[in-house]
């Protein structure tokens, strides 16, 4: 048995035992695990996490499943990278990429949150799952749900990159192209999964699912020797994975497994679709939904659902936002890709780009230390990049040829 | 004016389980006047105490988010669509 105690509004704090429901009936807050904590202080311990298998799933205690996990066995435990290269180029003293863009098996941290998700689906006894997704979320969901032999629908929006694309197809599932940005395919979807009882994992199944993002904070922590970092710089798109991360942390303390959360977390989102940065640097009470215009289509969200509370870890973390613009983004995946050899999708070079302008802005110090958060693979959005990665070199299959063509012109 | 409201499983207990009704009115803030007469308690579940809708809820006018419209003084015609529903997290 798990250490859940149900679930419980975040807005008036009303409860409710575990079941398929995302939202309070009272307020329409949404709803969070609760976790008995003074049981889960008694057994979880650095030497019990360590001994884990090397998945998400070393942290099973603290996630929100009843039985054993079914899903996602070697999702996960990915890398953190000392960025030493990143962090010469930028002037500071210390970096890491937290590497998600290699997450099992399909490069991207949602292979986390789908793990937890359709292990619980299971457990509540769904056959069918569904999703509306940016891309990254519907490889997810496929994949892992044709290894669990689940049916699966997945709505995305019906201008999303190839291999996002491809990447979903390939797993079979019915995939669903809507005409309209992700914010039209989240409100149908709010609509089916009214009228549809299927697993629904960011709506129905989200409090669980949301949940699977905290082993990305879980592991920061762990891998740097059971402490959180002086500033971690997170993408945000729906505000989710920023406001579990905080959870995370916070967590680890109140556990005693680490000492007093000194992390600041930044909040990065694109030019064109910044609700949540915009309202951190304008001090605004309100977030206010946007359409959004950017290359970042992964966190294309112009309503984000967990934006306030994205705010709210943000502020209280004493940290803050940026906002790259499309050029930024380009320029951000180039810089990680030829400093650290990660080849990042849109979202990490948003990330990238806003944790650049916060060293040099001076809101990041040069001798703290700093850790940027890389959420997904640039294979997936080739087509951001294409136009600005020219120079490869054509020659005949000759010793002559390769002597005049590339040793006369590369410059070293 | 009749118009369709569809309604959000949270508040179904409250429609008698029905996923969508109609309703005359000529505003979204009209409407929710008419909804909480015809299903007294809906508007306590989707307006806080000031009577203004809670920040997590999203009104749709013909697939339209309210809020790039006129908000709760969004006016309403026959045969009008609108939509409440929830914020959903994803990506």
């Amino acid at each position: 048995m798990g250490y859940v105690k149900g679930l419980k509004c975040r807005e008036c704090g009303k409860n409710y035992p575990v079941q398929a429901i995302y939202v309070c009936e009272y307020c329409f807050g949404s709803l969070e695990v609760d976790y008995d904590y003074d049981r889960l202080k008694k057994i979880v311990t650095r030497k019990h996490i360590e001994s884990g298998p090397k998945s998400l799933w070393r942290y099973k205690d603290l996630l929100p499943i009843d039985g054993e996990p079914t899903v996602g066995f070697y999702s996960g435990f990915t890398p953190l990278v000392k960025a030493k290269r990143l962090a010469e180029e930028l002037g500071v003293r210390e970096i890491y990429i937290k590497d998600d863009s290699s997450c099992h098996p399909t490069l991207s941290f949602k292979d986390r949150v789908v793990a937890v998700a359709l292990t619980k689906a299971k457990e509540l006894g769904f056959d069918t799952v569904a999703c509306a997704s940016t891309g990254n979320l519907a490889n997810a969901v496929a994949a892992h749900g044709a290894w669990a032999g689940l049916n699966r629908y997945i709505f995305i929006p019906h201008d999303l990159e190839r291999a996002k694309v491809i990447g979903t197809l390939i797993y079979a599932p019915n995939l669903i192209m809507v005409r309209g940005n992700y914010d039209d395919v989240n409100r149908l979807c709010g609509e089916i999964a009214a009228k549809y009882r299927w697993g629904f994992v960011n709506i129905n199944i989200r409090p669980y699912y949301a949940e699977g993002s905290k082993t990305f904070g879980y592991e920061v922590a762990e891998q740097l020797g059971w402490k959180t970092p002086d500033h971690l710089v997170c993408p945000a798109a729906s505000g989710s994975l920023l406001t579990k991360i905080w959870k995370a942390f916070n967590e680890f303390h109140k556990l005693g497994l680490i000492d007093a959360v000194k992390t600041s977390l930044h909040c990065a989102q694109p030019e064109g679709c910044s609700p949540i940065s915009d309202a951190i640097l304008s001090g605004s009470e309100a977030i206010r939904p946007v359409k959004p215009k950017t290359l970042a289509k992964s966190l294309a969200i112009g309503n984000p659902a967990d934006g306030y509370y994205a705010r709210d870890a943000v502020l209280q973390s004493k940290g803050t936002a940026g906002i790259a613009s499309d050029q930024e983004i380009v320029e951000g995946i180039q810089l990680l890709a030829r400093t650290e050899g990660i080849f990042t999708e849109t979202a990490g070079g948003v990330t990238v780009a806003v944790a650049k302008k916060l060293i040099e802005q001076g809101k990041i110090k040069k001798n703290q230390s700093i850790v940027i958060a890389i959420t997904g693979n640039g294979l997936k959005t080739q087509e951001a990049i294409q136009s600005s990665v020219t120079g490869a070199l054509e020659i005949e299959p000759q010793l002559k040829s390769f002597e005049e063509k590339v040793l006369n012109s590369c410059k070293s | 004016m009749a118009v369709k409201v569809r309604i959000p499983t949270p508040l179904q207990k409250l429609t008698q389980d029905k996923a969508e009704v109609e309703i005359k009115a000529t505003s979204i803030h009209h409407l929710i006047q008419e909804l909480d007469k015809s299903y007294p308690g809906i508007k306590q579940r989707i307006c806080d105490e000031q009577g203004n809708l809670r920040r997590f809820v999203n009104v749709f006018l013909n697939e339209e988010d309210i809020r790039f419209l006129k908000k709760e003084q969004t006016p309403l015609k026959d045969g009008d669509e609108v939509s409440i529903l929830p914020a959903i997290a994803g990506g």
